[in-house]
């Protein structure tokens, strides 16, 4: 398993034995560690950056009313992890009730295309199933447009935009760096239906880098 | 293997969980078609652009807030302890 960002098994029982006898250092610590990535996981079930701030808050409480119980068998950062994301969850749900059910509802994910069918050369073209027009290389934009604050906003729009299965993955894996593995652990779901949700997020999102890029 | 059958095994390829027929199908394709070539390209710099949303640094106000929860937890805890 990758586990690029995650503590070492010793630096972690440390952390947990500090805070459990109440060190500031070792909350910093943990806060420096994890706030960021908490915050845009919360931020894959709520509708706003302030509802998710808020949701972390009371995570955070949580952690730490519930690190005297906290056993090994976990990692702590896929322990703390999850109780964002229950907080978040039971949030979005109730702010959900207040939002048209459309938003929420993916009608037709089962039939989704990754690419818009009359992209491709129909049946009765010499070439059936080849681009009608080939995509456009993006290697000639400039990084300082295609990293641009407009860009990351419309690629952040595309993600409120997924089903929120679809966003959880794509969260983890490509904003966070997650491995498939621990995605896989940390929302209890397989290998497969990990990549086909992050296959239909990512191919998603990539239309709307498309439409919003050559438009 | 057609452009439209490709685009729905980019994930596959890119987490390199084809199996190796299809991955010397997958190959063939990509060595021909500068479409697909290009289409890969735009998923990779899809994927790149969405780690660079991760780059935020936690608000002081955040950071403030976050201390007086745990000093409270913390006298909470001597409290009920001692």
């Amino acid at each position: 398993m990758n586990l690029t960002s995650a503590a070492s098994p010793t630096d972690e029982l440390e952390l947990v034995l500090a805070l459990r006898a109440g060190d500031e250092d070792a909350f910093t610590d943990l806060v420096n560690r994890y706030q960021a990535q908490m915050v845009k996981i919360a931020l894959a079930y709520v509708p706003s950056h302030a509802i998710a701030e808020e949701v972390v808050q009371e995570a955070w409480l949580g952690v730490l009313n519930g690190i005297g119980r906290f056993e090994q068998r976990s990692q702590l950062k896929t322990w703390i992890m999850r109780i964002v994301m229950n907080r978040a969850k039971r949030r979005g749900a109730q702010e959900a009730r207040t939002i048209p059910i459309s938003a929420i509802r993916d009608e037709g994910a089962d039939r989704e295309t990754s690419v818009e069918p009359d992209r491709f050369r129909g049946q009765s073209d010499q070439w059936p199933g080849h681009w009608l027009v080939a995509p456009a290389g993006w290697s000639g934009i400039p990084e300082d447009r295609l990293l641009s604050k407009e860009t990351l906003a419309h690629v952040g729009k595309a993600l409120e935009a997924l089903p929120e299965s679809q966003r959880e993955v794509i969260t983890l894996r490509d904003v966070l760096g997650y491995s498939s593995a621990e995605v896989c652990n940390v929302l209890a779901i397989s290998e497969t239906n990990q990549r086909v949700l992050l296959h239909r997020a990512r191919s998603r999102v990539r239309a709307a880098v498309e439409r919003y890029i050559q438009q | 293997m057609t452009c439209q059958e490709l685009v729905e095994l980019v994930t596959e390829y890119l987490e390199d969980t084809l199996a190796p027929s299809e991955r010397v199908r997958f190959d063939a394709h990509l060595s021909t078609c500068l479409g697909c070539t290009a289409y890969i390209e735009q998923m990779r710099t899809t994927i790149r652009v969405l780690g660079k949303l991760s780059e935020e640094s936690v608000s002081e106000a955040a950071r403030r807030e976050l201390l007086a929860t745990f000093r409270t937890w913390k006298a909470d805890v001597a409290k009920r302890d001692g």
